[in-house]
């Protein structure tokens, strides 16, 4: 323990480019506020209900076989609905931004379209294309190729719910940095697949990342359209959702809550991994600021 | 296939079009419109367009439509702006359990929305932590009436503009602002003049998005609305029981009525932002 | 398929290296192993390489399916899908136990049995639509006859093919009132009162709460009252109409709302036992119903003989006194008390149960009362 002394404080010097710090801590203790109301209190009430019994007790419930292929049918489906989406956004928002061609915004609505779709009928839009009423879902049926309640359905409907994120997210910050950076790179001579890497790459990865978790993100917690095209096969076609709605129907809330727990922390998870990124990459971050 | 000479308006240097926009295309075509494109079948041709109008023209549809829509409208406005000033917060300022806040904030995705509902259901029913409070204080009911839908919808809707907002500020060049200063603008000059004009496009994106989200949203509403026909019952759920029902086509016809205005609404926004983009560009 | 499997093989070999593809053998096997043919021709062939636009679109747009494809769940020929509603979980999850046991004793190999639970209309739109349920058990004799009407996947006769209208256990509507009865709510009439709230969940999505409709209807009718005025009564106390009979359990026990929940017998014993035994009493009405959740096998879905014999026995078996006393302990009303514990047969008092051909069948019911612009859309029409 040592006595610092403790100067008086010079007159803080405020830059232009700031607000006043009184402003800054009321929008602070506005933001928390408002937050705590609406994000922070239904996610305590989650893991309240969770720990109701005690940790040991919700992790007890966890090691359930039927559990256990929850969480990981869902992981199976996050990872295969992640790629494909961010494949697709980022060629998306090439073309959107990158081009000018007629229909551009007929071309964003449609990408925007699944957001609008009620989960539930998206799901009714893939059981009625491979369900027993389509004559392609009988023919892929016969030949040993179930979509609907089976896995591929699952996926199917998880990437048309979760279309959107990359796209939309990398968009708006593709419009905002043009092209100059680009075709300067061409101009100098870089390849196609060399600018894209190495110039607008940089320049999107964060947004890129923000896609690709919110993508991740809902993939894992979708429960609607996948209800619908699951057939909730306990221990084959159950995700984790679907589990937590199930335990909860059984009347055992504690296991549906520490389920609904499990699937926030993984998100916790996947955004501790993305704050270690940003504070790893801190640097180059701050210089793409710059400039 | 000559993609180049599909749609394109002037030659560019780009490299990528074939590329991107087959990738675009196809996946596109894959996951939206062929489903699409069956539902509209389905309703058009299988059911017709005469039986889809008897189905919706009812009081008790007209209500549902308008009210998923209008709370919809609602809580994305009231996420419009929070979520600007949560993502300005978060880039700009330092604060302890910032990291906390900016991670949490994806969380109502990954939660599956029938948690969310229940969760939300259990702080602001009459003898819930929040509720109790807002009750003897407003002598104001929260769930099981519309401010109900519209909080479940505001928790639903609230990472979209938050992150597409977030990157755009991240990526501002503070020259910019400065610039601004220099020139003698006061800070909510700059701000609101330099700033804002900025983030618009994100913004507006993030707000269709969100817009777009909460028109659909079933599985957190149902526990919180109450559910009473004409009064707290939303769109979806009367798609919902139309299916209950066995009867596909009822459902069906109030998919593609929802659908449709959705539709109408997003591509307003679209057309807008790409309209002021192209003003401000020509600036 | 033969396309779809080089196609599949093509991405394969595109996307993982060949020492990485072998650990994943045990997976792959299953699909690729039955082409060996194919597999020897593709090792001579050369590595696909993501060169130009429209490949690799195509290989983009067949990721997906050939990536899903060998993951498709294999069908083994003693597996028995059992598609059920919702709170069956732990009466199936003993009985598939004991029957598995039996069925081994009888000389057969132990049979894999899975289920799949969700909310009754629902399971039976999945089994509609495609889902290979072998058998069903499901909440309400309507749904099972949608799969028959809908698919003659099940015989039009299917409910005379087992005892008591192949309904094995059977249960009833009764209301679970806060401790003490506050209330004092003690038959049907009490519900229609001012002031009273009622919590029931909404007829048109769940089909337990059309039980609880009708069991109102049938007091009214059985007391010399307008029965559609009684339930209209009724409905205007319900303040909040849940989608599924767990959320208005919820919203009863959990968020505090109303004075009487009528619920399910056996989710009503499900409910004490999880949300306290201290703070709610059930009470059963004069009058009720005869809730019959019935089961038949899934002819349609029946691909060999084994699994029909599987299939039926496994149905049978639940009337015999061992299924019947698991039923019991499980908080259904079971015919045969032979083999069950005493306490679990003496929880459940007598009441005059109307079963559904007092509401004319659910053929009749369905549509008169729940369907489009029935009688209870007619409670909520806007004047």
């Amino acid at each position: 323990m040592t006595e610092t002394l403790t100067l008086p404080k010079p007159r803080a010097f405020r830059p232009a480019t700031t607000e006043p710090v009184l402003v800054k801590w009321a929008l602070i203790a506005l933001v928390l506020a408002i937050l705590t109301v609406l994000l922070f209190a239904p996610l305590i009430a989650v893991f309240e209900e969770a720990l109701r019994r005690g940790a040991a007790f919700a992790l007890a419930s966890l090691s359930e076989p039927d559990a256990q292929s929850a969480i990981r049918l869902t992981l199976l489906v996050a990872a295969m609905t992640v790629p494909l989406n961010a494949a697709f956004g980022i060629a998306a928002a090439w073309a959107v931004t990158k081009f000018d061609w007629r229909g551009k915004a007929w071309v964003i609505t449609l990408i925007d379209l699944p957001f609008s779709v009620s989960p539930v009928v998206a799901g009714l839009l893939f059981v009625l294309m491979f369900g027993s009423n389509s004559a392609l879902g009988v023919w892929l049926v016969a030949n040993g190729y179930p979509i609907v309640f089976a896995v591929p359905g699952i996926v199917l409907a998880t990437l048309f719910i979760t279309f959107p994120f990359v796209a939309r997210e990398l968009i708006p910050i593709m419009l905002e940095q043009g092209r100059s950076e680009e075709e300067a790179a061409l101009t100098l001579g870089a390849s196609g697949w060399r600018t894209f890497l190495t110039v607008t790459l940089p320049n999107i990865r964060w947004a890129l990342l923000y896609g690709v978790l919110l993508c991740n993100a809902r993939a894992m917690g979708e429960f609607g359209a996948v209800a619908v095209v699951s057939g909730k096969i306990r221990g084959q076609t159950t995700t984790m959702p679907l589990m937590i709605e199930m335990f909860y129907n059984e009347y055992l809330s504690v296991a549906a809550f520490t389920m609904a727990a499990v699937l926030a922390l993984l998100a916790f998870v996947t955004l501790a991994l993305k704050s270690a990124l940003e504070w790893r990459y801190a640097d180059q971050l701050a210089a793409t600021h710059r400039h | 296939m000559h993609l180049r000479s599909f749609a394109i308006k002037s030659p560019t240097p780009m490299p990528g079009w074939g590329l991107s926009f087959g990738i675009m295309l196809t996946m596109l075509s894959v996951v939206v419109l062929i489903p699409i494109t069956v539902l509209l079948w389905r309703g058009f041709v299988g059911f017709g367009a005469t039986g889809m109008w008897e189905v919706i023209n009812r009081p008790r549809v007209w209500n549902a439509l308008e009210l998923s829509f209008r709370a919809a409208l609602v809580a994305s406005l009231f996420n419009l702006v929070f979520g600007v000033l949560l993502a300005w917060v978060l880039v700009r300022y330092r604060f302890p359990g910032k990291r906390l806040i900016d991670a949490a904030v994806d969380l109502p995705f990954a939660l599956p929305t029938a948690v969310a509902g229940i969760a939300l259901t259990a702080i602001y029913a009459p003898n819930g932590v929040l509720g109790s409070v807002i009750m003897e204080t407003f002598g104001m009911r929260v769930a099981y009436t519309e401010l109900g839908i519209w909080i479940a919808l505001i928790f639903v809707g609230l990472p979209f503009v938050v992150r597409t907002v977030q990157p755009v500020i991240e990526e501002i060049d503070r020259e910019t602002e400065e610039a601004s200063a220099t020139l003698g603008a006061s800070r909510l000059r700059t701000l609101t003049h330099v700033v804002l004009p900025m983030l618009t496009p994100a913004a507006l994106t993030g707000f269709a998005l969100a817009l777009a989200r909460s028109v659909g949203e079933y599985g957190s509403v149902i526990f919180i609305a109450g559910n009473l026909p004409n009064v707290t019952e939303i769109a979806p759920l009367l798609i919902v029981i139309r299916l209950e029902e066995f009867d596909y086509d009822g459902g069906v016809a109030i998919a593609i009525a929802m659908l449709a205005i959705s539709f109408t609404l997003l591509l307003a926004i679209n057309l807008i932002q790409i309209w002021s983009r192209r003003r401000m560009g020509a600036v | 398929m033969r396309l779809l499997n080089t196609l599949r093989n093509k991405i394969d070999k595109a996307l993982i290296p060949t020492e990485a593809r072998e650990p994943r053998q045990p997976e792959s096997a299953r699909t690729i192993n039955n082409d060996t043919d194919l597999n020897d021709m593709l090792t001579t062939q050369s590595t696909y390489r993501a060169s130009f636009a429209w490949p690799h679109l195509v290989a983009v747009a067949a990721v997906g399916l050939g990536a899903v494809s060998f993951l498709a769940p294999a069908v083994s020929a003693q597996t028995l899908l059992n598609v059920s509603y919702d709170p069956t979980r732990e009466l199936y999850r003993e009985y598939n136990e004991w029957f598995a046991d039996w069925w081994v004793e009888q000389g057969n190999p132990r049979p894999h049995i899975q289920t799949s639970h969700g909310g009754s209309g629902a399971q039976a739109r999945a089994v509609i639509d495609g889902l290979g349920a072998h058998v069903v058990t499901l909440a309400l004799a309507g749904d099972i006859s949608a799969v028959a009407t809908n698919t003659g996947k099940i015989p039009a006769d299917w409910q005379s093919r087992l005892p008591n209208n192949s309904s094995p256990y059977t249960s009833t509507i009764v209301f679970l009132v806060r401790e003490g009865n506050p209330k004092n709510l003690q038959d049907w009439d009490d519900l229609i009162a001012e002031g009273v709230q009622v919590i029931t969940p909404n007829p048109k999505t769940s089909g337990g709460a059309r039980w609880n409709y009708l069991a109102a209807w049938g007091y009214a009718q059985e007391n010399g009252l307008d029965p559609a005025d009684f339930v209209g009564a009724l409905y205007r106390n319900v303040p909040v109409l849940d989608t599924a009979a767990r959320g208005s359990t919820t919203t009863f026990a959990q968020r505090g709302l109303g004075d009487v929940l009528l619920a399910w017998e056996n989710e009503a014993y499900l409910a004490l036992a999880e949300l306290g035994e201290d703070q709610f009493d059930i009470v059963v009405p004069s009058v009720s119903v005869l809730a019959e959740p019935p089961v038949a096998v899934v002819e349609g879905n029946i691909p060999d003989d084994a699994t029909h014999a599987l299939a039926t026995a496994y149905l049978e078996q639940l009337y015999s006194p061992e299924a019947q006393a698991i039923a019991l302990k499980n908080f259904y009303r079971a015919w045969d008390t032979s083999a069950a514990d005493p306490a679990d047969v003496a929880r459940f008092p007598d009441v005059n149960r109307l079963s559904i051909d007092y509401f004319g069948g659910w053929e009749q019911a369905q549509p008169e009362h729940f369907g489009d612009g029935g009688i209870f859309d007619q409670i909520y029409t806007v004047q």
